[in-house]
């Protein structure tokens, strides 16, 4: 029973897959998502974005769900789906009528284990794919983001970007794509969790039966390259057409499950604004958060924002500014080094604090109303932590002291633990 | 993270459509309406299923009221009605937002600013009371509004290096010759950058008032509460010499294939945009046109421009259709983003798709499917309050009456294929388009 009165049930079927199930009746609605523990975290080079591409192929049909009819019979029943990759996990997700979400529980469980990944599609999905990339390379945000990323991780795979490297994209194979496939989903590498207008044991028994035949497979090999510590600023500078600039500054962060998370997080909406729990947005503005004033009211940056993620291993802490015109990267980075310096010598004003939690609170409230976005944290939370993490997340930052978060910044937000990356736009614009 | 945009569309078979329990959906019976005497219309529905409470709403004011050489003006004005009041500075403001954990925006469109707010349900007389200052009493204050304008003059530049956003604009002026459509909402640096605080305050000035202002409150506060406070916030507002809009002029349908091609320097993907003026969400064929667009470019995900260009062909990550739905005759188009080098064949399928769309009556299985689907999808649209908000101020919009979505099944399933096709007909001719392409050199120009 969860504290708001909703039947929880946490398991494990015989062949591993872990199934989290939380009933909700505010809706006549369920929400289902698997989660495969496998991301652009688990790649290396010469198989960048095969996690990414592997998730496509999954909406290619099985024997049994030939490609296409799954698409208008979710569509038909009123339903949405959709799939994500990011660095440490693939998730797929159905939101249907209480009354119609087998449809959804039976597709995944057979393109679990059934889908055919034929080379035909393949390689009409490659043209896809790099046309996806090459839609993400027209922003020079993405360009100066992987940059960055390039130059934090030099030994961790969290060095590329989910979508993978051009290269890579080129030459990964039909056989590269099935081996990733039959390695990483396999039911012990899986969880499903389903949230909504059920009842648990009906719903379990419904589990048993679609997922339990499915064979248990080698646990899929895990090796991991932690990232040294780093040991000094590193800059990259970055050109393009265009005339705006912007300012990226990302610090080597502590992974979701570390005790530092939590004052990070409220450090993040005191200097960045408080960052929203609903997966599909619905965040506060950050108008008297402390960059915005040091900043956007300072007329240097048009626009400031933080991330902060929770991830299986150390991440990054990422402020993000877009520069105005009559103004250069460099004033906005003094402004910013001025704003972490405030944060380094002094604890945060217990009032600041107190905003960041009642944020917090808020933010959760709204969070709660979906109950795609409920499912979606019962399977995310898991992935780094466990569902304990979500539930007990107000109550860890309404501990959180100033102290603790002056603590976490000075490990955190050291000037040799970060990377600096500046887009400088070297004009152009458009022409008929 | 990298989101999947368009899954596969191939077979399909006939379905049933499904009627979502009348009682469960916003009717009557539970959606409260209130008109107060200077014409505010209040719309609620109560939801105490968690603490919160959204507020949304709209005035008929819009980038429609400015002229051409102050594009702009409506956004910036819209934007600025937050940065302080007669009361209260912008950090005034802000801290009370924030602190709460509340938000509350102000945005403009063509024919309407809108707004949109959420706080705990304890601070929702917090969000009105704001909300009412900025639309009675904003102060226009410097330097916020040079600050703002700041701002908006480098989002213009980041639009004006943006494919997609280039494709758009280039396809408004092709499809809007002479028209208040040809010009985006948000400017253009020259217009923007010439704005003063003088212009904003005569925008105010002249064109904001009670009548016609429409809010929804959805949410854990009962809807006696809602209505009272509504009435403390606004009900005191006049404005005797409030405007009536001037009607929109007449669109003329493209006379025949019109392309425009714009590169920008260093990209790598080629947006493009297809299609004519469309129908406004009044004509009495709009729900036809709106299942025609489903089978044409959206169910399925992405229905049969999705299968043709991305699914078969494997030449676009993205690639569907799009109807408007607002009191004018939006851009009824199909939206891509190809490699460069696959412009023409992209061009190419998606006119073959608007050919067969406009000579041949969709299948019976197409519009039962999606029937099904627009019937089925209510109960998801409605979950959250953000969406009922959303709905009941549809309702008030294109007076569609408050039992409008417990008809709406009976309402959805008697369009016929005839009628997706005359719709078709009447706006979509594969020989009469507006071709719009912004990308790399090499590829657009």
């Amino acid at each position: 029973m969860t504290a708001a009165g909703n039947r929880l049930l946490r398991t494990r079927l015989r062949n591993g897959l872990e199934v989290r199930l939380k009933e909700i009746h505010t809706a006549p609605l369920i929400s289902s998502w698997v989660w495969y523990r496998v991301g652009s975290r688990n790649e290396r080079a010469g198989r960048t974005g095969i996690s990414h591409w592997t998730e496509h192929m999954l909406f290619k049909g099985t024997p049994t769900f030939p490609a296409g009819v799954l698409d208008k019979a979710i569509s038909r029943d009123g339903g949405t789906w959709n799939a994500f990759t990011w660095v440490d996990w693939t998730a797929y997700f159905e939101t249907m009528p209480a009354d119609r979400i087998d449809l959804g529980l039976r597709l995944e469980a057979d393109r679990m284990a059934n889908s055919l990944f034929e080379k035909t599609e393949v390689e009409s999905e490659r043209t896809v794919i790099i046309s996806e990339r090459q839609g993400s390379e027209n922003e020079p945000t993405f360009r100066l983001s992987e940059e960055l990323m390039a130059a934090a991780f030099r030994v961790h795979s969290y060095h590329h970007e989910v979508v993978g490297d051009m290269a890579d994209l080129k030459t990964i194979s039909r056989e590269d794509l099935y081996a990733h496939y039959r390695a990483f989903y396999v039911p012990n590498n899986a969880l499903l969790a389903v949230a909504g207008d059920f009842r648990i044991e009906a719903m379990l028994d419904r589990i048993r039966a679609l997922f339990g035949a499915i064979p248990r497979a080698p646990q899929p090999a895990v090796r991991m390259r932690p990232e040294p510590e780093q040991q000094g600023e590193r800059r990259v500078t970055l050109e393009g057409p265009g005339e705006t600039a912007y300012l990226e500054v990302a610090y080597h962060a502590p992974s979701g499950a570390q005790a530092d998370f939590f004052p990070m997080t409220v450090l993040d909406s005191v200097l960045a604004g408080a960052s929203s729990l609903n997966l599909f947005g619905g965040g506060l503005s950050n108008k008297t958060s402390r960059l915005y004033r040091a900043l956007v009211e300072k007329e240097l940056a048009a626009s400031v924002g933080g991330s902060l993620s929770a991830t299986i291993d150390p991440y990054l802490y990422v402020l993000r500014a877009t520069v105005r015109p009559d103004r250069s990267p460099e004033e906005v980075l003094d402004a910013l080094d001025a704003e972490i310096r405030r944060v380094l010598d002094n604890p945060l004003e217990a009032s600041e604090v107190a905003k960041a939690i009642k944020q917090a609170r808020a933010l959760f409230a709204y969070g709660s109303e979906s109950i795609t976005n409920q499912a979606f944290w019962l399977g995310y939370s898991e992935m780094f932590a466990d569902y304990a993490w979500f539930e007990g997340y107000v109550d860890r930052l309404a501990r959180v002291t100033p102290e603790e978060i002056l603590q976490a910044a000075r490990k955190v937000l050291a000037p040799s633990n970060r990377v600096v990356g500046i887009y400088r736009p070297t004009g152009g614009g458009a022409h008929d | 993270m990298t989101r999947r945009a368009a899954p596969v569309v191939k077979k399909a078979r006939t379905a049933r459509t499904r009627r979502p329990e009348a009682r469960s959906l916003p009717g009557p019976e539970t959606i409260r309406r209130e008109e107060l005497a200077n014409g505010v219309v209040a719309l609620c529905r109560e939801n105490f299923s968690s603490p919160s409470v959204v507020v949304s709403g709209y005035l008929p004011v819009g980038a429609l009221e400015e002229r051409p050489e102050q594009a702009g003006l409506a956004d910036l004005t819209a934007s600025a009605l937050l940065r302080g009041t007669a009361g209260r500075t912008f950090n005034e403001i802000y801290e009370a937002l924030e602190a709460s954990g509340a938000s509350l925006s102000i945005g403009c469109g063509k024919h309407f600013t809108s707004f949109h707010g959420k706080a705990l349900a304890e601070d929702l007389g917090l969000v009105l009371g704001l909300l009412a200052e900025a639309l009675q009493t904003p102060a226009f204050p410097e330097p916020q509004v040079s600050r703002l304008r700041g701002e908006k003059l480098t989002s213009l530049k980041i639009r004006d290096d943006n494919t997609g956003a280039v494709a758009g604009m280039t396809f408004d002026a092709l499809a809007y010759p002479g028209h208040p459509y040809a010009i985006p909402e948000d400017g253009y640096p020259q217009t923007v950058g010439a704005l003063t605080k003088g212009d904003l305050h005569k925008f105010h000035q002249e064109f904001f008032g009670p009548r016609g202002l429409v809010l929804a409150v959805v949410g854990s506060v009962p809807a006696g509460t809602v209505l009272d406070e509504v009435q403390r916030a606004l009900g005191a507002w006049t404005r005797p010499a409030q405007p009536t809009r001037r009607p929109l002029p007449e669109v003329q349908p493209p006379h025949g294939i019109v392309r425009k091609q714009v590169a920008l320097a260093g990209k790598s993907q080629c947006d493009i945009v297809v299609g004519a003026p469309g129908p406004s969400r009044l004509e009495p064929d709009y729900l036809a046109a709106a299942l025609g667009n489903s089978i044409l470019g959206r169910f399925g995900l992405m229905g049969r421009i999705g299968d043709a260009v991305r699914e078969s062909s494997g030449l676009a990550y993205y690639a569907y259709s799009s109807i408007g739905a607002s009191p004018g005759p939006d851009p009824w188009e199909v939206l891509a983003g190809v490699g460069p080098a696959n412009v023409e064949r992209a061009i190419d399928l998606i006119r073959q798709e608007l050919r067969r769309f406009a000579t041949r009556r969709v299948t019976t299985s197409e519009l039962s499917d999606n029937q099904a689907n627009f019937v089925g999808r209510l109960p998801l649209q409605l979950e959250a309050n953000e969406g009922v908000a959303s709905a009941l101020l549809a309702l008030e919009r294109f007076s569609l009456g408050l039992d409008y979505y417990q008809r709406y099944a009976d309402r959805i399933r008697s369009v016929t294929r005839d009628q997706i096709l005359e719709t078709a007909r009447r706006f979509l001719d594969a020989d009469r388009l507006l071709i719009a392409v912004a990308g790399p050199e090499d590829g657009a120009s």
